[in-house]
């Protein structure tokens, strides 16, 4: 029998009191692509940071084909034939691929033999994976598709036989991720071993062999993928059943909340990042923004949420909305009734040093129920929000805690606690679930539906067609800065949205 | 979860960077032939050791608490202000001329008018570089330091062309008036039976410098304005999401920055010189920044900061007096103490972390030791 291309033995680590890793122990045969599997703050990123040298383990071991190894640092796992690719790529954005391949593997003072061997050898990984790029082509100019396969060719030059890909899909369009996947399952053929981590379970049932479930920091399950189910999976994942699908009956829209003719912003560098949406959010219905991240949504949320400067008319309940100027700031949008719960809510939804009290008067903290006197009324801050946290289940309940203490998911609950519960008109959200756990999802995703059906209009905005698709009544698709197309979410699939998402008409 | 406990962060940590910064310098003392023993006991007993040596050390303590808060307030918004040193000096101008034109009938009218002139002049000086960096993102810290040496040039241009009096050779200010007088510790400590020494410099303005702690310390943490100017410190994308306008918050911290370091000359200008001469300030807007670093921008850290560095300058000074310890080596001294309390604070806190870790791990396994 072969030995396993990599086995893990009792890992365990630990940050401070919180147990990261407990105990945790794998077997990957080669040529198998392993799927590892868990919510957000399970400990994936932990033990695959161990494997690659970041972090050590406070205890247990790591074979290599067979051979007990040590890896304290990255260079190490480079050594041992591990490659890793980043859910962020670690990428000089205005070099050429080729000098980003050979970037820390240079041989010798001079980089025009080390350019020329990596030229013949990129050609040959071409030819042996099917990975095709321009290898005179500069970072930036290239799609993320390619990029993330210029970081693959990275780990392939180093001569890596394990792969470990973090969250690669995050930034794919669908078909970039089929495309990812059918390179995995070239590399698979060739012999190499692949660690997928992911929280979509649909890829692990797509591509995995095995698949591994992470919870609190354990291991709780290691199956063979075909012979298990998505909602096992699930259910494995968080501990206890878990509805993959939003409960909604249809939706009764009402009067037009959001109209929007017309928009179009241009960026500091003078490129047209909106170029003429025409939207209506009706009361009662929720809008998906739908597409690629990049083409426009962080925009048309900013524009709305009164942080970025516009053209063209926004109204709401049929008032006027200022796109420039003075007034054209989140504080008079919270005015005038729209709440938001932006995308990236650890650098703008909230101030992770601060109080989670302290987070939920962000923004509001000029209202007069929050005031006395000259000073701020912290004592009804503070049981405004315990009481909101209890309400949105927030745990730990501590008022006092900084927000960086709370994980994602209820993170995500006292931002959306906070917004929701200003009974807004108008509800703007970015990718509400991302970096947020399944347990969590369930709820947040009920409380978008709750304020729906109390006759509130949502915009959302998410990258996850999965989320549209099943929260969304309408969706509009985006792409470079434009309206691809509308289409009812009960009467359209991933397929044709991925189409529109990549800019295709049909 | 934090790592350290409270009071290990606020406590501990600056005490070992002080300790450290100590030995060090006792190093330095010993290299140069002296014994630091008696260098320290020296130190104390000329700082601490009479009314006199108190009466100096709170005399710089009350100037580096209005810079270190002027400091500390920028600081919180993100901002580096470091044109301490010049609010400062047009803060001088505007008491001298609030005191030298306005006739007071009584000193505690005088210091309140001085106190708003000081205030005014100093954030005038801090709002021109606020206003380039909100407007035109030239960045402040460049801007303050030129306005230093424009404000040295300033103070320079007014005292030898505007405000000497005529037939003076000496480029300052005549005597303010009698009846802006400001009563020193000695004066307000003798009613209530207490003896302070008489040539000491100290002054009312100290009581102002700790209304001043205390009115940054409910401005910051207290205040719907505070949690604005606090919330563009730590995140400005955050602050524009929430409608914080990043051009009225740089704005305001730093009127708010520029107007109590220029508070600073209430006390050396008008408590202690009683007139405004060339080079007032004496660096006290640079002192500010060590003493808000070390005091964790906190105002109360600042408070204790800013006695500290008022001890190390009034001891300082007591040892270029009595030692042959000379002069520049207090400014060793002052250098390491900042070194340390300031820049290397990650040095003491890296280890200290990983012990309290260790500690709390070693607990932990023995609280579950015997369920097992």
């Amino acid at each position: 029998m072969t030995a396993p291309a990599i086995e893990l033995k009792g890992i365990s680590k630990a940050f401070g009191p919180v147990q990261a890793n407990k105990d945790i122990s794998i077997r990957v045969m080669p040529g198998t692509i392993h799927g590892i599997i868990g919510e957000n703050g399970a400990g994936k990123s932990t033990l695959m940071s161990i494997l690659y040298g970041f972090y050590k383990a406070d205890a247990g071991e790591v074979f290599i084909s067979g051979q007990k190894t040590d890896i304290p640092d990255s260079q190490a796992a480079i050594a041992a034939g591990i490659g890793m690719v980043f859910q962020h790529f670690k990428l000089v954005e205005n070099f050429t691929v080729l000098e980003n391949i050979i970037l820390g593997a240079e041989d010798g003072g001079l980089l025009r033999p080390s350019l020329a061997k990596a030229r013949t050898t990129l050609l040959e990984l071409e030819k042996e994976y099917d990975l095709k790029v321009d290898p005179d082509a500069v970072i930036e100019e290239i799609g993320v598709g390619m990029q993330q396969r210029v970081e693959i060719l990275k780990a392939l030059y180093r001569q890596a036989n394990i792969l470990i890909l973090d969250e690669p899909t995050g930034v794919l369009t669908p078909a970039e991720a089929d495309q990812l996947f059918r390179i995995l399952g070239r590399l698979r053929e060739e012999g190499k071993t692949i660690i997928l981590i992911t929280h979509k379970l649909r890829e692990i049932m797509e591509i995995t062999d095995t698949v591994s479930v992470m919870r609190r920091g354990e291991m709780t399950a290691t199956v063979k993928t075909a012979d298990t189910s998505p909602e096992e999976l699930a259910e494995l994942m968080v501990g206890r059943k878990v509805l993959l699908r939003v409960d909604k009956t249809p939706a009764k829209p009402g009067a037009v909340v959001l109209d929007v003719k017309n928009l179009k912003v241009v960026d500091d560098q003078g490129v047209e990042r909106l170029r003429g949406i025409d939207l209506q959010v009706r009361a009662g219905e929720v809008l998906g923004i739908a597409g690629v991240a990049g083409n426009g949504q962080s925009e048309l949320l900013e524009v709305l949420g009164g942080y970025a400067d516009a053209t063209g008319t926004v109204t709401l309940n049929g008032t006027p909305i200022e796109l420039t100027g003075k007034n054209a700031d989140g504080r008079s949008r919270r005015n005038h009734g729209i709440a938001h719960v932006p995308e990236d809510r650890q650098r703008e939804g909230l101030i992770m040093d601060f109080a989670a009290w302290e987070n939920t008067a962000f923004g509001y903290h000029r209202d007069p129920a929050y005031q006395s006197g000259i000073l701020l009324n912290n004592a009804a801050i503070k049981t405004d929000t315990q009481a909101k946290m209890d309400r949105f289940d927030v745990r730990p309940p501590h008022p006092h805690l900084a927000a960086k203490n709370f994980s994602g998911g209820n993170q995500q609950k006292i931002v959306l606690a906070r917004e929701i519960e200003r009974n807004p008109d108008l509800l703007l959200i970015g990718q509400p679930t991302r970096g947020v756990d399944i347990g969590a999802i369930e709820f947040i995703h009920q409380q978008i539906v709750a304020l729906r059906d109390q006759g509130k209009a949502i915009l959302l905005v998410s990258v996850e067609l999965e989320e549209i698709l099943s929260l969304a009544d309408r969706v509009a698709v985006m792409f470079d800065g434009q309206i691809m197309g509308e289409r009812q979410s009960t009467e359209t699939n991933e397929k044709e949205l991925g189409l529109l998402m990549a800019g295709v008409q049909t | 979860m934090d790592v350290m406990p409270k009071w290990a962060e606020v406590v501990l940590v600056p005490l070992i960077s002080l300790a450290l910064a100590a030995i060090l310098s006792a190093l330095v003392i010993l290299a140069i032939g002296e014994d630091p023993v008696a260098a320290v006991k020296l130190m104390v007993s000329g700082a601490l050791g009479s009314t006199y040596g108190w009466g100096y050390t709170l005399y710089y303590a009350t100037n580096f608490m209005f810079t270190g808060l002027a400091v500390a307030v920028a600081f919180h918004a993100g901002l580096f202000n470091i044109g301490g040193e010049g609010q400062a000096m047009l803060g001088g101008l505007g008491v001298a001329l609030v005191c030298l034109f306005i006739p007071w009938p009584h000193w505690t009218l005088a210091i309140l008018g001085a106190t708003v002139g000081a205030a005014v002049f100093g954030a005038a000086w801090a709002a021109i570089p606020a206003y380039l960096q909100a407007k035109r993102g030239s960045h402040i810290v460049i801007t303050t330091i030129m306005f230093n040496f424009i404000a040295a040039a300033v103070l320079n241009y007014m005292l030898v062309n505007v405000l000497r009096p005529q037939g003076s050779m000496d480029p300052a200010t005549q005597r303010f008036p009698e009846a802006v007088h400001l009563p020193s510790l000695h004066e307000l400590l003798a009613p209530l039976g207490i003896s302070f020494s008489k040539a000491a410099p100290a002054n009312v303005s100290l009581l102002i410098a700790i209304v001043a702690c205390v009115a940054v310390w409910l401005l910051i943490w207290r205040t719907a304005l505070g949690l604005e100017i606090r919330s563009y410190g730590k995140s400005g994308r955050a602050a524009r999401y929430a409608g914080i306008g990043s051009v009225r918050i740089t704005m305001i911290a730093m009127l708010i920055s520029g107007g109590l370091a220029g508070m600073m000359a209430i006390n050396n200008v008008m408590g202690e010189a009683e007139r405004l001469v060339l080079n007032a300030v004496e660096g006290a807007g640079f002192i500010g920044i060590a003493v808000a670093l070390m005091g964790r921008s906190h105002p109360f850290g600042v408070f204790l900061a800013a006695i500290l560095f008022g001890f190390l300058y009034q001891g300082g000074a007591e040892l270029a007096l009595w030692t042959s310890i000379p002069r520049e080596l207090i400014v060793v001294i002052q250098a390491l103490v900042i070194l340390f309390t300031g820049a290397l604070d990650n040095m003491v806190r890296m280890p200290l972390e990983r012990l309290f870790l260790a500690i709390r791990k070693s607990r932990t396994a023995k609280a579950t030791k015997p369920a097992e």
